[in-house]
């Protein structure tokens, strides 16, 4: 199971409601995923030149402060440091390999989950509800929120084990499925210099855009590549720092639905998530296609096909593999 | 009409309230409000009850339905009228996967699009679909009508037994054993009927009708090797 929600404001006006607005999403989704939850929240960007770090520790007594004195004398950078439950943000102006090598030399019981100009991730295990009030989230305004709830099915209940996986500067991957080839692959990946917290699948595919990103390829083209690479069942919401992204497997094994108005975007495993939105009943609602990458976001993909998406500000790009083609209808 | 809030009863006190009532009951029209995607509303009816559902509904509308018509005022979750024995269900909107799972009878009329697996190894249900099909529809279908206005995706039939699948545009791909057959008198006589009874205006004569070749009945030794 799993489920997976985002939504994405077009109306400036909503942000101060982000928290509020995504609260019933999350809850929504606790019978599909009641094992742990986590969300990655886009809000307050840093300076020019200061990169948020998105840390976890297993004690919400841990002192983040001595953490942030150590960065700021040993990396002669700034630091600023706020405590959330089990999470803290921490804003530097130090380089990021340098403040991963010092994570990892001096506070190695310290979990760098995510990190870019905007994204804070927060996840644990326990009920959405639970974590969401841990976190305080209702109360966070932002610009847009994927979000997670976990019933686990490939590894185990565990906080580094929950998504959302941070997959670049302001990146990060939720994923409703299982992937069937992802020990094999997490080898490879091993091979080029990537490190894993944990067995789970899906931080595989976060691991795998990961290594297409920092090659330099787009993500719509990780993407794309992904649909060739991973073999298994997925729907991927994809948080990116203007939007978010989604995708389905070739077969749409997962469920997905997405919705918009003038107001906002949303998507979710099923629309009872959605239901609670200002205006959802009057909302453009449809299923995002399988192999297509749809994306939101004012530096949006540029699209090749239109899709029945077609009143939307989404742009679709539909993947036909010419093998895949070939196959389709063929073998009994 | 007697209305029924989903939001302030709950599901199964709406649906017992439904189930409760006998097949020669005068209470025959209802509304229920504030669907909001629930799952499984207005499954396993077994009255000739007229019900109206104001909104988007979940998994499973109207699954196992018998006698009664249900309108879905929305779109349709996952495996609408999944297991349908008789009846109608309609939905004003769009469908997504699985509709009309299953189906041993009834028909099943959506106005918009339905996403993969419309008709999934339907064994007698009659679907119309006002737009689109997705990939793999009619699956594995045993009898029944499934009649798409829109276009078919990929592998459309695949795996077919029996069953006449009607489609007015573009048909991405036949799935395996799925053929195009001769549009007989016969077959545009009861495609007329589907629609007439299904309220859509279409023209039959625009229709290409498609079913199984019937090579997949038997084991065919020549292809001992692929085993």
């Amino acid at each position: 199971m799993c489920g997976i929600v985002g939504l994405y404001l077009k109306n400036d006006a909503l942000r101060p409601e982000l928290g509020r607005l995504f609260r019933p999403m999350l809850l929504e989704m606790t019978s599909r995923g009641p094992d742990s939850a986590g969300v990655a929240i886009y809000r307050d960007p840093v300076g020019d030149g200061e990169t948020k770090f998105s840390l976890a520790h297993d004690s919400a007594a841990h002192d983040w402060q001595r953490l942030a004195a150590d960065i700021a004398t040993a990396l002669e950078a700034s630091a600023r440091v706020r405590a959330i439950d089990t999470h803290a943000i921490l804003v530097s102006d130090a380089d990021e390999s340098r403040m991963r090598a010092r994570l990892a030399e001096a506070h190695p019981d310290v979990r760098l989950v995510g990190s870019g100009t905007s994204v804070e991730i927060f996840k644990e295990t326990g009920l959405p509800e639970a974590v969401y009030a841990r976190f305080e989230l209702e109360a966070a305004g932002g610009s847009h929120i994927i979000g997670h709830t976990r019933m686990a099915t490939e590894s185990a209940v565990t906080t580094a084990g929950s998504h959302p996986f941070a997959t670049g500067a302001d990146l990060c991957l939720v994923h409703n499925g299982s992937l069937s080839n992802h020990n094999r692959l997490r080898e490879e990946l091993v091979r080029h210099g990537l490190a894993f917290q944990t067995d789970n699948d899906s931080e595989v595919a976060a691991a795998y855009l990961t290594w297409k990103l920092r090659q330099g390829y787009s993500l719509k083209r990780a993407l794309e590549d992904a649909l060739e690479e991973l073999d298994g069942f997925y729907t991927f919401c994809i948080g990116t720092g203007d939007g978010f992204a989604v995708l389905r497997d070739p077969i749409a094994c997962k469920h997905a639905v997405l919705a918009e108005t003038d107001d906002w975007v949303a998507m979710a495993t099923e629309y009872r998530a959605i239901a609670r939105l200002p205006g959802a009943e009057g909302a453009r609602i449809w299923e995002p296609r399988p192999r297509t990458v749809y994306s939101w976001g004012p530096d949006g993909f540029e699209g090749d096909e239109d899709d029945g998406a077609t009143a939307s500000s989404a742009q679709a790009t539909t993947v036909r593999p010419a093998a895949e083609r070939a196959a389709a209808g063929g073998v009994h | 009409m007697n209305t029924l809030d989903l939001e302030a009863l709950g599901l199964r006190a709406v649906n017992g309230r439904l189930h409760a009532l006998r097949p020669e009951t005068n209470e025959r029209r209802w509304r229920i409000e504030n669907p909001r995607g629930a799952h499984a509303i207005a499954c396993g009816l077994s009255s000739p009850l007229d019900v109206e559902i104001a909104g988007h509904v979940g998994f499973y509308c109207a699954g196992m339905n018998q006698r009664a018509e249900v309108t879905v005022h929305g779109h349709a979750g996952v495996g609408v009228a999944e297991n349908m024995m008789s009846g109608v269900v309609r939905v004003k909107g769009n469908a997504s996967q699985s509709a009309g799972a299953t189906a041993h009878g009834g028909l099943l009329v959506i106005e918009g699009d339905a996403s993969s697996r419309c008709g999934i190894s339907m064994k007698g249900i009659d679907i119309v679909v006002g737009g689109s099909v997705g990939h793999m529809s009619a699956f594995m279908a045993q009898s029944g009508s499934l009649v798409v206005c829109g276009d078919a995706g990929e592998a459309l039939g695949d795996s077919i037994y029996e069953a006449r699948l009607y489609v007015r545009g573009e048909v991405e791909s036949l799935g395996a054993d799925c053929v195009e057959k001769e549009m007989r008198a016969e077959h545009r006589e009861a495609l007329e009927a589907l629609l007439e009874r299904a309220g859509i205006d279409a023209d039959a004569g625009d229709f290409r009708r498609y079913g199984s070749a019937r090579t997949l009945y038997h084991f065919d030794s020549d292809q001992a090797a692929a085993y």
